[in-house]
């Protein structure tokens, strides 16, 4: 295998090229790195070249490491992961310091090759710090091309020293976004921020570069760092306005991330530490810290849910097989509420045409007018075009008429939460649709088997979930009813893609899975607020896991009639094996004092008139008094953790989740389960199952049976094993 | 175990440590000298008379940098046969010198040592001398580190003192240091003088008269950093979850003032006064220094108290009067409601709040206040101490003989 290529023209150019064979985007591998090196080894070693273009093949130039490489790395260093680490890390940073330096000798800055980097589109990852370690960087102005270091979004930071470069290019202040948040730009607005040199026609690129590189004299060679004199933007740590900086920066970090996001801090102490040192000792550091993290399980726990795992769902891991393509050209949406109408709106802006139907017009009309309103606000943020929205609108039909559902392939029904109502709907609309046309409930409690039977033909019928706002949550939860066969589990995999969402599909029983889970976390913490524990300290429980939002702020943004609703239907269900009386007082206490949540600006918390949140309401305090003594932080971690832990457990038990992945990327999409972990299963594993056993144990005796340790739990700390041992053989063959 | 004595302790006024301040022309250096030439005036310290001069100083950079101790002996009159220590326990540091000269004293490391420390704090600002443990992100994250200011809020919101009960505590404060001013109690005072013998201060610059409406008026001074940038109150509330926010009740009004002064202590056994011909008037009893949590950060006194009183073998109730440096209101409300001491025991003369608290020679300031006090009244026991930047405490019991 090849990737790269170097080839040198009549002026004495060497171009080497990045060319990933069966691949759509460049990926780096350490044989990469080693093919590269070769490359760059023959180019400065030959007399006749004078400068050296690295461009790709593709429309793009790299996608950034295969992550897998880091994982193996750490994993075939035998008994010292962190010195295989480093090492790999370390020539890593060698090979693109022998690029940056290019021959140059360090005393009087002469004698180096000028090397450019010409790039057709999208540089991430080490595809930009590659591009870093050159002495210009042109890039082609691709529409679709975008330049940034995304590693922190899988909970790693820059470390094949675009964290070094780029704060010692523009300063830690104003890399920070780009570090920190991942931040990608467009060439346009890359070259504006200091990202990249030069923006010319895609078919001007490598002629570009090369002109460049011909005419470059000693001192375009010399980078900012090598140079007498260098000076960081921004100043470093111990200079007045760096200290200022820095001394921010942890503070903002540090509560941003609420502690739990390893490679944040990592990242931070890199920059911290580098910036007082030499260059080549910086990169050392970054490389400790880096290292650092790669161990962290952490690190792999993210990589593995937010990557490579969220992205196998996506391309159809769960997919039925021998389903022909399923793709949607045609879908009718059932009732233009709130849900109806971001359906129409993400649906449209996949290109799919949308017949949204609702009892009257104008409620039609309004539906059709969020996806008015949304692409508005897309424009004024610079993010859509004026075409683009009418593009989206032409897409979509507004009306009352059931005979315009006429040629969908694909029925997405949201009208209200009410079986009769549903069964009605389904009733009326299978007389108009085809008989290939999928129907599709979206419902997030009412079981699907149930609903099914008022459909003529229930292998066609199945559930599809969406989160609200839809155009925001990223995870779809598709399930199957009984009777559901596969060609509508494809239909609706193939939707979910289509939209460009994430989905998971799992068996019918009571609040499938995500409501399941984030149910008994709710309750978990409404229950501590009644036993005497301080709200704050059960919401800042939850922020301290990495939860968005904390079990009172949750129950009061989705009402609290919600809660009593779900309450008193779950009662009727369970009977006498009911185990959430303590709960329901303090609710149906709430509700009876008027306190419904964020939508009545009155719940646990009080709220101003634009609806903003306040302070915890004093009366709260007045009927479920704070105790003196406190729990530990741990304690409530625990409670609430488990809570919502073992129902993803039990639902892998029960049948309703078949896949952990699906239970990992689900919980974290799905209502922000602690990202840092990287799932509920995954989070078990870190712990151990022994340890969680323990846990499970001490809860039960302590605080009663909803924390009883499940049966498998039990069985795994007994044997030893973990989730992804377990099942990791099957999650990957399914 | 030899017995360490005081023979002497001596200060200079202080001035407000801004550019407008009075002492803001003197340089560190000199206001060292000067409290130094006086102790040696006062006490013939001729020749190689002392072991050491141990010399609190928290900024230690720029003109107070390159160990300002022997910069002090060699600036003044004393002998360079004497050397010069500076030592830094932020805020304690005057009182550390002290301890550290009591306890080389007892344990017969030297007959005599000169202990006290300076600041000028109008011209070398506080924290101008970085510090890793606000910048340095590994360590800033573990201790989940937020400004003394910061600090001094939590311990408000924690413990329950309103804006009325700091701003109570600091009128007082005022009240009670005008008072001590006006009827010349502060008798260890020795006006800081320029080269030609002229007088530049004579008497505390900062004390002013205030009420409670006045303070009301005052803005928060922690709120902007703790609320919106860089959020200190998050981090807070990161290690103190179950608070729900941080009130901020501290401000100019009941906050030490930043300040220019020095101090210093004269101390040493029983033999050295007889051969120079001193009457001690005190003997240091125990001493103590505590680490505490860095976040809240100010609640040293407590255990610093509590240990000290443990090394000397006595009670809270045995001790006479206190002084607790009046580095926020709240530490001393926290202080007073934890011990259920008696406020009229406690900094009778006022403190920081009203006269201002030059880092470096605070310790020994207050140990100068409580020993006037002590001789004026006739009471036997005192206790000073102070609450210590990055979680830590200091303490000292003295008695007289």
């Amino acid at each position: 295998m090849t990737d790269f290529t170097l080839k040198t023209d009549k002026d004495g150019v060497a171009v080497i090229t990045w060319d990933c064979p069966d691949k759509s985007m460049n990926v780096m591998t350490f044989e990469a790195l080693g093919e590269l090196e070769a490359c760059v080894d023959q180019a400065l070693g030959d007399d006749k070249v004078k400068g050296i273009v690295i461009t790709a093949g593709k429309d793009s130039f790299a996608g950034g490491m295969d992550l897998n490489v880091l994982a193996k790395l750490r994993d075939e260093a035998g008994d010292d992961p962190a010195k295989g680490v480093f090492d790999g890390v370390m020539d890593m940073h060698r090979l693109l310091r022998k690029i940056e330096l290019a021959g140059m000798d360090f005393k009087t800055k002469k004698g180096a090759k000028p090397v450019a980097a010409a790039l057709p589109g999208t540089a991430m990852g080490i595809g930009y710090e590659l591009a870093l370690a050159t002495h210009r960087i042109f890039m082609a102005d691709n529409p679709k091309g975008k330049v940034g270091l995304p590693e922190i979004m899988v909970g790693l930071f820059p470390g094949a020293g675009g964290t070094t470069r780029l704060v010692r290019k523009m300063g830690a202040m104003a890399a920070a976004p780009y570090l920190l948040e991942g931040k990608t730009l467009a060439p346009g607005k890359a070259k504006s921020a200091g990202l990249i040199d030069e923006v010319v026609a895609p078919e001007a690129l490598l002629e570009a570069a090369k002109a460049w590189v011909l005419q470059a004299n000693e001192a375009d060679l010399v980078k900012p760092w090598d140079a007498k004199g260098y000076k960081m933007p921004g100043g470093t740590p111990y200079h007045p306005a760096g200290f200022q900086t820095f001394i921010g920066a942890a503070a903002m970090i540090h509560s941003k991330t609420q502690g739990v996001y390893p490679a944040a801090k990592a990242l931070l102490s890199a920059v911290y530490e580098g910036a007082q040192v030499p260059f080549d000792t910086a990169l050392r550091v970054e490389a400790r810290w880096f290292t650092s993290v790669v161990l962290n399980p952490v690190s792999g726990a993210m990589i593995r849910s937010l990557f490579i795992n969220k992205g196998a769902l996506e391309k159809g891991a769960v997919r039925p097989e021998g389903v022909d393509d399923q793709r949607v050209r045609k879908v009718g949406v059932l009732g233009a509420g709130m849900m109806g109408a971001g359906i129409a709106l993400v649906s449209a802006m996949a290109g799919i045409e949308v017949v949204l139907l609702d009892q009257d017009q104008a409620a039609a009309e309004r539906g059709k007018s969020y996806t008015e309103s949304y692409m508005d606000k897309g424009i004024s943020r610079g993010k859509a075009t004026p075409e683009k929205k009418e593009a989206a609108l032409a897409l979509i039909t507004a009306t009352t008429d059931y005979a315009a559902l006429k040629g969908c392939d694909l029925i997405v029904e949201a009208v209200f939460e009410d079986p009769k109502v549903k069964a009605e709907v389904t009733e009326a609309v299978e007389k108009v649709i085809g008989d290939d046309c999928i129907f599709a409930t979206n419902t997030s409690t009412l079981p699907i088997t149930e609903l099914a039977k008022a459909s003529k033909r229930p292998e066609q019928f199945i559930g599809i979930h969406f989160f609200s706002p839809v155009e925001r949550m990223a995870l779809v939860e598709i399930i199957k009813g009984k009777k559901t066969g596969d060609r509508a589990v494809a239909k609706a995999l193939d939707y979910v893609r289509q939209i460009r969402k994430t989905p998971i599909v799992v068996n019918d029983a009571r609040f499938f899975y995500a409501n399941r889970c984030i149910i008994p976390y709710i309750n978990e913490g409404v229950r501590m607020v009644g036993e005497g524990v301080a709200p704050a300290l059960v919401d800042h429980a939850a922020k301290l896991l990495g939860f968005p939002v904390g079990p009172l702020q949750l129950i009061d943004e989705t009402s609290i009639d919600l809660g009593v609703k779900i309450a008193k239907a779950t009662k009727a269900a369970m009977g006498d094996a009911y185990p959430d009386d303590a709960v329901d007082e303090v609710i149906f206490w709430m509700a009876g004092q008027g306190r419904m949540g964020r939508k009545a600006k009155a719940g646990f918390y009080d709220y101003d008139d634009k609806g903003k949140r306040l302070g915890y309401w004093d009366g709260l305090a007045e009927k479920y008094p704070v105790r003196e003594e406190q729990p530990d932080l741990t304690e409530v971690q625990l409670r609430l953790m488990m809570a919502q832990v073992l129902e993803a457990v039990r639902a892998l038990e029960d049948g309703v989740l078949t896949d952990i992945r699906e239970g990992d990327v689900g919980a974290i999409l799905g209502w922000g389960f602690a990202p840092w972990s990287g799932g509920p299963f995954s989070w078990l594993d870190m712990i151990g199952a022994g340890k969680a056993v323990e846990i499970c144990d001490y809860l039960t005796e302590t605080f009663g049976a909803r924390f009883t340790t499940p049966d498998l739990l039990r069985d795994m700390a007994g044997k030893g094993e973990t989730f992804y041992g377990r099942f990791g053989a099957e999650a990957k063959a399914a | 175990m030899t017995d360490a004595y005081i023979f002497d302790a001596l200060r200079t006024p202080r001035g407000k440590g801004k550019p407008d301040g009075t002492l803001h022309e003197v340089p560190a250096v000199r206001l060292s000298a000067e409290v130094l030439n006086a102790l040696k005036a006062r006490n013939n310290l001729e020749g190689h008379a002392v072991e050491d001069v141990i010399w609190g100083n928290v900024t230690q950079i720029g003109e107070q940098g390159g160990c300002l101790a022997r910069s002090a002996v060699l600036y003044s009159d004393l002998d360079e046969r004497i050397p010069g220590v500076s030592v830094n326990r932020f805020c304690a540091s005057g009182l550390e010198a002290v301890n550290m000269a009591a306890n080389q004293v007892r344990g017969g490391a030297g007959q005599a040592f000169i202990a006290g420390g300076v600041e000028s704090m109008s011209r070398v600002p506080m924290g101008t001398d970085g510090g890793a443990i606000a910048a340095d992100p590994y360590l800033a994250m573990k201790t989940y580190f937020v400004p003394q200011g910061i600090s001094s809020d939590i311990i408000a919101t924690k413990f329950g003192f309103s804006r009325d009960d700091v701003d109570a505590y600091a009128v007082e404060s005022q009240k009670r240091a005008a008072a001590a001013r006006d009827a010349g109690r502060f008798k260890s005072i020795v006006p800081v003088r320029d080269i030609n013998g002229l007088e530049i201060l004579a008497n505390d610059e900062m004390i002013r008269p205030t009420d409670m409406q006045a303070l009301a008026a005052l803005n928060p001074s922690f709120k902007a950093m703790g609320e919106q940038m860089p959020g200190f109150d998050a981090v807070a509330l990161m290690k103190y979850p179950e608070l729900e926010r941080i009130e901020h009740v501290h401000h100019a009004g009941n906050s030490s003032g930043i300040a220019d002064g020095a101090a210093a202590v004269l101390i040493g056994t029983k033999e050295f006064g007889e051969a120079h011909g001193l009457t001690p008037r005190a003997r240091v009893r125990a001493t103590s220094r505590v680490g505490t949590d860095p976040t809240i950060m100010l609640t040293g006194p407590v255990p610093a108290t509590e240990r000290v009183l443990a090394a000397a073998g006595m009670q809270i109730g045995d001790i006479d009067l206190f002084e607790v440096n009046e580095a926020f209101a709240s530490v001393v409300l926290r202080f007073l409601t934890y011990f259920n001491a008696d406020h009229d025991k406690t900094n009778v003369n006022g403190g920081a709040i009203a006269m201002g608290h030059p880092l470096g020679a605070t310790g020994a300031i207050i140990l100068s206040t409580l020993l006037d006090e002590l001789e004026r009244t006739g009471k036997e026991v005192g206790l000073a101490t102070l609450c210590i930047g990055s979680g830590m405490g200091a303490a000292t019991i003295i008695e007289r003989v």
